[in-house]
């Protein structure tokens, strides 16, 4: 097995399959040449060539587009849209043209396209490049949503997104793209699109969460133990489709619960866990379940962001808040 | 083009449109005659005629309720018709709103057209070997989607083009522009068919651009701009069939701006004598499209009145049974809707779908 870290092992991903499937495609703005301006498609371009994998012109909504055309015709495309914020400019092509196609056809066409992108902060970097915009792409029915936190699920995830006839939206974190290496085994597998992950055990509370936060929980539930708080951590990995029956499992083991996500606390995917909790588990609940997640502003500059985000202590504290009730 | 005084100021000049066929029936450029033989010629003929009954049965159908969402057709059915015509069977067509016509001469079945128009499904469910998609409503989206589609065709080496209608409003959007860029950079196999009916709903074309013709906005993207007279099928096919040759040829994308008008109004429910003077649809009408044809058919001893009267009964006649067709096709349901999301229902859409149940 080889080492590699989360970029690594997404690029190993889209290797494994442009090698596997001729109708796979790469395209996006700088992905060829360079092979992205995080290197996630380095040497791609030079392996299997430019009618395979290509540079576009800077049109958000035409790479959108076209992944659209070409999903028609038979290609698998893997869109890369360059930075989360620049989503907004394609968004009609994703959530609308997308993620509608086989509903509006009566499932003539299907959308068979991987919509790429960076997110995330806590890398300081410039407006629109990291804030967390799940939400947006989670109330539209018709894509699926991957949220990976560990290189292993994410080469095996990305397999999977790529070989699934539905749209797939595949959020990387920016700060998971080269935080360390694991053992990520050579060739094909998939982790399967709709199935969380327990990372901790525990039995007093449960903390739930996706993306880079599953590492800032898990230091959290560390912190916890020190104190004799025995947290179970949940990775969500994927957010559409949700499985919940993961979380409710745990809740009913551990009868309380918080949600941690990076995206602004309001009408986002902790609300949704902490509604289907109540629809499921309520009488499970020895506490309400409350969410860990920044406040309702846009995603600050780089001065503040680390205090806007969540943090192992705000995790605690949220975990405190619950024990206490 | 002649040169600017200024070197480097980029400057283009107004273009002619281009007319085969007079108001009167004369050929008026005989270069661009197209090739058709007698029988094609009768045949196209057909298709404008079925296509002005059904427009009108289809206003009536609206208003008995019998219809949804629908946008007339009745003076376009020289753009519409015309450039169909003028496709191979398998060459791709992504349309817009008003673009049925040209669904149904490719082969979406009329009554699907009408389930469309019912907000029915099945209506875009386009059978196999019929290249369509259908209808957009986001009226820039489509042409995106042309060219993702003249992409494929290019990376599968097909020898077939992708052809997209949009309007004079349409060709004011974002994504019109991002395709044509992204189909001079790759020199696709395009054709950009916008129908300037001089209106988009109300907003008159005076007020769409500044610029002195939609043709003109090929130059920018480096693709070739072509502008004709929407109302002479003879130009319509003679624009296309080159468009296409060229496309063919690995000369890459075209823009036709067809300078058209619609008869009546955008939809069922607005009311053109709030845009539009009855001067000017007069002056229109002289232009129709389909009288053009006919004066040029019964010359040549190809078309009488009579034949005209047979294809309105022929037509009003497939209208009443592909709408009963229509009315007849099994409703859709919440369970049925739900499965049509994703491949696989997930499980959180399979309880979803137990309420309905």
């Amino acid at each position: 097995m080889a080492q590699m870290n989360l970029k690594e092992a997404i690029r190993d991903a889209m290797r494994v399959e442009l090698e596997r499937d001729p109708s796979v495609l790469i395209f996006g703005e700088d992905v060829g040449n360079v092979g992205g301006v995080f290197r996630a498609t380095e040497g791609l371009q030079k392996d299997f060539g430019e009618e395979r994998v290509f540079d576009t012109p800077l049109a958000e909504s035409a790479i959108g587009g076209m992944a659209v055309g070409l999903g028609i015709q038979g290609f698998r495309p893997i869109a890369e849209i360059q930075f989360v914020g620049f989503i907004f400019e394609a968004l009609d092509q994703i959530v609308v043209q997308a993620a509608r196609m086989r509903y509006r056809s009566g499932g003539r066409y299907n959308s068979p396209i991987v919509f790429r992108t960076p997110f995330g902060g806590g890398v300081k970097a410039a407006e629109l490049h990291t804030d967390a915009l799940e939400g947006l792409i989670a109330q539209t029915p018709g894509i699926k949503l991957v949220v990976p936190s560990n290189p292993y699920d994410a080469k095996g995830l990305m397999i999977s997104a790529i070989r699934d006839n539905d749209p797939v939206f595949f959020m990387e974190h920016l700060n998971l793209y080269h935080a360390y290496r694991e053992e990520v085994p050579e060739g094909e597998y998939t982790v399967e699109i709709g199935k969380a992950k327990v990372v901790r055990e525990g039995s007093d509370v449960t903390i739930v969460s996706y993306g880079l936060m599953v590492h800032t929980a898990v230091k959290a539930a560390e912190e916890l133990e020190k104190n004799g708080i025995k947290a179970e951590v949940i990775d969500l990995r994927t957010l559409v489709p949700l499985d919940i029956d993961t979380v409710i499992e745990s809740v009913k083991k551990t009868n309380r619960a918080i949600i941690v996500q990076e995206a602004q606390k309001s009408a986002g995917i902790a609300a949704e866990v902490i509604a289907q909790i109540n629809e499921k588990a309520i009488l499970h609940l020895e506490a309400p379940v409350l969410r860990v997640a920044p406040p309702d502003t846009v995603y600050p500059f780089a001065q503040i962001e680390d205090q806007w985000l969540p943090s192992p202590a705000t995790i605690i504290a949220g975990v405190n808040k619950v024990l206490e009730f | 083009m002649s040169k600017s005084k200024i070197p480097y100021e980029v400057y283009t000049e107004e273009v002619e449109a281009l007319s085969v066929l007079s108001p009167d029936g004369e050929i008026v450029n005989k270069d661009k005659v197209p090739n058709l033989s007698d029988d094609q010629l009768k045949e196209l003929m057909y298709r404008m005629v079925f296509t002005r009954t059904w427009d009108e049965r289809a206003i009536n159908l609206g208003r008995q309720g019998r219809l949804g969402f629908y946008a007339p057709v009745s003076g376009q059915e020289a753009t519409m018709v015309g450039s169909e015509f003028a496709l191979d069977k398998n060459d791709f067509i992504c349309p817009g709103y008003r673009d049925m016509p040209q669904l149904v001469w490719h082969g979406l079945p009329l009554y699907q057209a009408f389930l469309y128009s019912r907000g029915h499904q099945h209506g875009g469910q386009i059978p196999e070997g019929v290249n369509v998609l259908m209808p957009q409503i986001i009226i820039g989206a489509q042409v995106l989607h042309a060219m993702g589609i003249a992409m494929g065709y290019k990376l599968k080496k097909q020898q077939q083009v992708a052809i997209t209608y949009t309007g004079d409003g349409g060709s004011s959007e974002g994504d019109f522009y991002e395709a044509l860029n992204f189909a001079g950079v790759y020199k696709l196999p395009v054709i950009f068919f916008v129908q300037n009916n001089g209106y988009a709903i109300t907003t008159p074309f005076s007020k769409q651009t500044a610029a002195l013709s939609i043709a003109h906005k090929a130059v920018a993207a480096g693709i070739r701009g072509v502008k004709i007279d929407g109302m002479d099928v003879f130009a319509v096919i003679s624009a296309v069939q080159e468009a296409r040759e060229r496309a063919l040829k690995g000369e890459g994308a075209t823009l036709i701006e067809a300078v058209t008008y619609r008869f009546r109004p955008h939809s069922l429910s607005d009311d053109t004598s709030k845009y539009r003077t009855k001067e000017e649809e007069g002056e229109w009408s002289e232009k129709d499209p389909i009288a053009r044809l006919a004066k040029y058919l019964e010359k040549k001893g190809l078309w009488t009145e009579e034949d005209t009267a047979r294809v309105k009964e022929e037509a009003k006649a497939t209208v009443n049974e592909q709408i009963k067709k229509a009315e007849q096709t099994e409703k859709m349901t919440i369970p049925g809707l739900i499965d049509s999301m994703f491949e696989t229902t997930p499980k959180h859409l399979e309880e979803q779908k137990a309420d309905f149940q």
